[in-house]
């Protein structure tokens, strides 16, 4: 178990030293040897661009309590370097909130479709409140498949990660199906968040959303969570059932 | 167009009228000696106006009071004196495109000394005019082109003018977004498919598969997923106006005529990232010059034209009707119309529009890969694949013979304009300079530009590098040498060269013509010569005004003889 072999903080604070050295090489590389032309300054865009997209606010009917879901992401900064955040979780329609997840993230284009990124993530819930470090990748694989792959430290050394991807399919100009699928796994079995060892659950996704504008398109769709192999043994032990079902309705937009 | 401007004061009105009295954009021939050596310093500033195009009206700024900014009509040989002032909130500057000019006077900030021109400033641009032709002016400054800052400069030859008319128009296209320019950036930054509605869809898929069979239409489909590439990505930017003079197809700007004039159509691409097709149905256009140059003349019905190219042509209308100006842009998404009539009034009738290109492999530059075409959807171009097209720049401008995109809902590939059978598309291979060539040394030595990018972050480069990451290109004065453009994207990029012109190596020996704006379309390379006798440092970039923001640029250095490096 991780809380032996690490001391707290310790994760984090390797993340964070990563971070640096990544911004501290993407500022030299900025700078520069030759000092730039004049004229440069007056042709080229305003370095710094900034937009923020909630890629899903929903409501999620299922057999049990209700509850509404988000997924957001925003970055400032320019074609190589950029600050990003990320946001996803869930509330029980008439509870409490049950996940909440915060990365703020570094990130530097490394190859025309990829993006390298560095950073935080903290957990406000599950409880106990969560500190990783993360190092990631994503961008776009052929077929036009976004990818996110990502890799957490938690403060205590326990190590777990993240594959993401998602595909637009277009039915007509504005009608479009999105299928997605997440997997997360862990090395190790994390007790007081209900993680077992291995591959910890799958979750797919299959939305159709209608874009009234390419900035705002209501949606509808069904999301599908399985716990799996000692995880979804640890849900059973706690009355939980390891597989959730739930018809979703939502809104995408983005400045 | 109706022009609005805020806070217009007496004198303001005043130097209004006098600009307009001097350079009307509708000045029939016998204006010509409007501006002469002896004419007092033209004044024109530039100020934030509206413009209403069809009746919507949007924001703007215009140079002299109008949209397009008037028409200079200069001659040749005279010192002109132009006294520009800023009354905007931001820098500007103004570019004389295509003008052999001393690099301070050539207006692009940050090279050869020169500076914007800061807010309530004025700047005194004073220069010889060393050539005769059609060329315009424009802001190269932020993107201020975009918002309305362009207009055509005519200047009469010296001596008599081998080109006779009866008749002389400028028609001035462009294309205005009621958008501010620094939020499309935004946009093609963060989502860069934002503004094109033409993707391949489901449906599309479907329609393909039954015309082209399962098989094939998956493999296409697979083989662009592969590159990450979209073959409908025709143009970066939509939901523009197109227009003519600043007018829409609506206000219809109109040519008037009395039959059996010849009638010199002095045509300006000054958009900011459209490309046209050009014609005007039952009226055969000789073009008599390319970028203000004049060409042995040749008889075309159509032509595609490269944003900040121009092209002079002769139409020899008859009868007592109506004939229909028409521009599409390659992305069809509308189009810029105006009338060449007997009388203001007249409507000739809406062409039926062309075909929008969906793009092929050969578009990719990979034709000579032994790619199976046969599993194109469409692509029924034999003429298309596996052609040499590295010693032929930028031909086949829609003058691909038995393709014709008539009656069809899509044409293949980017160079297939649907020029209907029988009708003649110019393509640069028929462009022959008037004069010959004055220095036939071979190219001292050659210089490739790659012309690249990144598609899908909205990067474009030049060798792979964004003008503040690369080193910029330096040749000896007088020297020869060759330019090769090697398009390496799947977009058509109009290469522009500040101070000098480049001659086209388009098969010409001893004529070959020379231009200020090369078009190189998507997957092609094309090659130039230059004589680099023009000293200073010069842009050197994409005229597509988002592609030069994103980074595609450098500076063109001639350096004196005696410099040592």
């Amino acid at each position: 178990m991780g809380t032996t072999m690490t001391s707290p903080g310790r994760a984090a604070l390797a993340a964070i030293a990563v971070t640096l050295a990544l911004s501290a090489g993407a500022a030299g590389a900025a700078n520069g040897s030759q000092p730039g032309h004049q004229s440069e300054r007056f042709h080229e865009e305003p370095p710094i661009l900034a937009t923020f997209q909630v890629d899903r606010l929903e409501h999620r009917w299922r057999d049990g309590e209700n509850s509404v879901d988000w997924e957001a992401q925003g970055w400032i900064g320019g074609d190589t370097d950029k600050l990003r955040f990320n946001s996803k979780g869930s509330k029980a329609v008439d509870g409490k909130l049950e996940k909440a997840e915060f990365q703020l993230l570094y990130s530097r284009m490394i190859s025309e479709f990829w993006d390298a990124q560095a950073g935080l993530r903290h957990d406000l819930r599950p409880e106990p409140q969560t500190t990783y470090g993360v190092l990631g990748l994503q961008g776009q694989a052929p077929y036009f498949l976004d990818v996110t792959a990502r890799m957490f430290v938690s403060e205590d050394g326990d190590l777990s990660a993240r594959l993401e991807a998602e595909y637009d399919l277009l039915i007509t100009q504005k009608l479009v199906l999105q299928p997605a699928v997440e997997v997360n796994a862990s090395a190790q079995r994390v007790a007081n968040l209900h993680v077992g060892r291995g591959i910890s659950d799958v979750e797919l996704g299959l939305r159709l959303r209608y874009e009234f504008a390419k900035e705002f398109a209501p949606y509808v769709g069904v999301n599908w969570e399985r716990k799996l192999g000692e995880t979804a043994n640890i849900a059973r032990g706690h009355g939980e059932d390891p597989s959730d079902l739930a018809f979703v309705a939502g809104v995408r937009f983005w400045f | 167009m109706h022009i609005a401007p805020r806070g217009l004061s007496r004198r303001d009105a005043l130097k209004l009228a006098g600009a307009a009295g001097l350079a009307g954009i509708v000045t029939a021939y016998p204006g010509r000696r409007a501006f002469a050596a002896s004419a007092p310093p033209l004044d024109l500033a530039v100020e934030r106006t509206r413009i209403t195009i069809d009746g919507e009206t949007s924001d703007a700024i215009a140079i002299g009071g109008s949209i397009p900014a008037p028409t200079l009509r200069w001659r040749e040989g005279d010192e002109v004196v132009v006294r520009v002032t800023n009354r905007l909130d931001e820098p500007t500057s103004i570019h004389w495109h295509g003008l052999l000019i001393q690099g301070v006077m050539d207006g692009a900030p940050g090279f050869n000394g020169f500076q914007p021109i800061m807010p309530g400033q004025t700047y005194t641009y004073r220069f010889k005019l060393r050539q005769a032709g059609t060329y315009w002016y424009h802001s190269h400054s932020a993107a201020q082109e975009q918002e309305g800052m362009y207009g055509a400069i005519v200047i009469e030859p010296a001596d008599r003018d081998p080109v006779r008319a009866d008749r002389d128009y400028v028609v001035l296209l462009s294309d205005h977004t009621p958008e501010a320019p620094e939020a499309v950036l935004r946009k093609l930054k963060v989502s860069e498919g934002y503004y094109n509605d033409n993707k391949r869809t489901l449906m599309d898929f479907f329609r393909d598969a039954g015309r082209d069979g399962l098989g094939a239409t998956l493999r296409d489909r697979l083989d662009w997923g592969e590159m990450r590439m979209d073959a409908t990505d025709l143009a970066d930017v939509t939901g523009y106006r197109f227009l003519v003079n600043g007018k829409g197809p609506g206000d219809n700007w109109t040519a008037l005529f009395k039959p059996g004039e010849r009638v010199r159509l002095r045509i300006v691409n000054g958009s900011a990232m459209t490309i046209f097709d050009v014609r005007i149905p039952g009226l055969p256009m000789t073009v008599v010059a390319a970028d203000g140059q004049n060409v042995v003349p040749v008889k075309v019905d159509e032509f595609r034209f490269g944003v900040g190219e121009t092209y002079d042509v002769i139409v020899m209308p008859t009868g007592d009707k109506p004939f229909t100006f028409f521009a599409e842009p390659i992305d069809r998404t509308g189009f810029a119309r105006a009338t060449i009539a007997t009388r203001q009034g007249m409507e000739g009738v809406i062409p039926e529009r062309r075909p929008r290109a969906v793009l092929t492999m050969a578009d990719m530059g990979m034709a000579h890969g032994g790619m199976d075409h046969g599993s194109m959807p469409g692509m029924n171009h034999g003429s298309m694949a596996g052609m040499d097209h590295g010693k032929m720049p930028g031909m086949n401008h829609g003058s691909m013979t038995g393709g014709s995109a008539a009656g069809r809902e899509q044409a293949v590939g980017w160079a297939d304009a649907g020029t209907p059978p029988g009708a003649r598309a110019l393509s640069y291979a028929d462009l022959k300079s008037f004069s010959k060539t004055r220095d036939l040394r071979a190219p001292a030595h050659e210089i490739e530009v790659r012309l690249t990018g990144m598609m899908s972050r909205y990067i474009w480069t030049l060798n792979g590098e964004k003008f503040d990451e690369g080193a910029p290109i330096r040749v000896a004065y007088g020297d020869r040498v060759r330019i090769r453009f090697v398009n390496t994207t799947m977009m058509a990029h109009p290469m522009h060269l500040h101070g000098m012109f480049v001659e086209l190596e388009n098969g010409q020996t001893d004529r070959m013509p020379k231009k200020h704006v090369v078009l190189v379309p998507p997957g092609q390379t094309a090659s130039v010569q230059l004589t680099a006798d023009e000293p200073g440092e010069w842009p050197f970039h994409c005229h597509l005004l988002y592609h030069m923001a994103s980074g595609m640029m450098t500076r063109f250095i001639v350096e004196p003889k005696t410099a040592s490096l």
